[in-house]
């Protein structure tokens, strides 16, 4: 009975949405549609200020945040505040886990000798592609946030496939806290040097080079350590297990 | 057209979210809302034979052709912000599970 209420309140959701929205739901815009107005243009021109001209790869210099990822500019740079906030929520989540999971012992699965020898060989591999993506996160798809998220999949598969007890995750707090503390001294510095809070102070060099876009590749990192060693954490803590006395 | 599958799930996880009282389930049908949230977003910012919002050496100027970035950059945190949520929600359902030995919110009883 309560199913088929259910269901009846969720059609009747559904012919109003698409109904009543039919004309506000047409997304499908065509290239010479496209309102040359659009709030995003002033992004994909990085040209905000209205400064800019037309940008070419490889040539243009000195450009309001130089990043060649336009999503990793407005998370990073136009909108770097939201992204403290995020990280600002990630931490609570990661805090809220800890202290709830906090009585208990960790413990370990019995794992078998293929998943051990395979965990040896591509968990490094896992990180260094990690490390890769967040560092290219001004050139190429991807960034803090996926970067770190891989480092703790790997963290993950290391832990399946060790069979002792690593109860040292002391460093993963450290690089944690310390990653945190930079990212909100770098705005701080961008406060003091540009007159606002988290401005992209330094050079953009060129657009489209691995050292470019001022501190979007060094907040990309701190941000990819974080997430990683807070994921990681996250990971360690769930596999805590309540002593049945 | 992909919008109307945001819109699906959506409504197919207000529809788990009405009819379960499994705590497990309730943070799935959750993620499913979610999912299909971030896609009604993401088809916003849609663009016929549109490229990815990237400056590549191989097409030097596309700019005009470029997908909506902002939604994604959204997109971007409200994934993450999930992530948390899904995180602390499992961790109170295993709380509630120690205290109380079952999943089923109608089965928790109060005090005797």
């Amino acid at each position: 009975m309560k199913k088929l209420v259910s269901l009846f309140l969720i059609l009747v959701l559904a012919f109003f949405l698409t109904t009543a929205l039919d004309q506000g739901l047409d997304f499908w815009h065509s290239p010479s549609q496209l309102d040359a107005f659009r709030m995003s243009n002033a992004f994909v021109q990085n040209d905000v200020l209205g400064e800019g001209g037309a940008l070419v790869f490889g040539e243009s210099k000195n450009l309001e945040s130089g990043s060649a990822n336009i999503v990793t500019s407005i998370v990073v740079d136009y909108r770097s505040f939201d992204t403290l906030g995020e990280i600002t929520v990630l931490f609570l989540s990661a805090l809220g886990v800890g202290l709830l999971m906090g009585s208990g012992v960790r413990t370990t699965l019995r794992s078998g000798f293929i998943l051990k020898t395979a965990a040896k060989m591509v968990a490094p591999l896992m990180l260094l592609t990690g490390i890769y993506i967040f560092t290219h996160g001004h050139l190429t798809p991807g960034g803090g946030f996926p970067g770190g998220s891989m480092m703790a999949t790997a963290f993950l598969l290391h832990y399946f496939g060790s069979d002792t007890v690593k109860s040292n995750l002391k460093p993963l707090k450290w690089i944690e806290s310390t990653a945190g503390a930079l990212y909100i001294l770098l705005g701080l510095a961008g406060l003091f040097v540009a007159g606002s809070f988290l401005q992209n102070f330094l050079p953009t060099g060129t657009l489209g080079h691995l050292v470019s876009a001022g501190i979007i590749p060094l907040v990309y990192v701190l941000v990819g350590l974080k997430v990683g060693s807070e994921v990681s954490g996250i990971v360690a803590d769930f596999s805590k297990t309540e002593v049945v006395s | 057209m992909i919008q109307f599958a945001g819109i699906a799930l959506i409504l197919i996880g207000i529809y788990g979210l009405m009819t379960t009282k499994h705590m497990i389930k309730l943070i799935i049908a959750l993620n499913v809302m979610e999912l299909g949230a971030n896609i009604f977003i993401i088809s916003i910012g849609f663009v016929a034979h549109g490229l990815a919002p990237i400056y590549t050496a191989d097409l030097p100027n596309q700019a005009f052709s470029f997908v909506d970035p902002l939604p994604q950059a959204m997109v971007l945190t409200a994934i993450v912000i999930g992530f948390g949520v899904s995180a602390l929600g499992l961790v109170v359902a295993q709380n509630i599970y120690k205290k109380h030995g079952t999943y089923d919110l109608s089965e928790i009883g109060g005090e005797e």
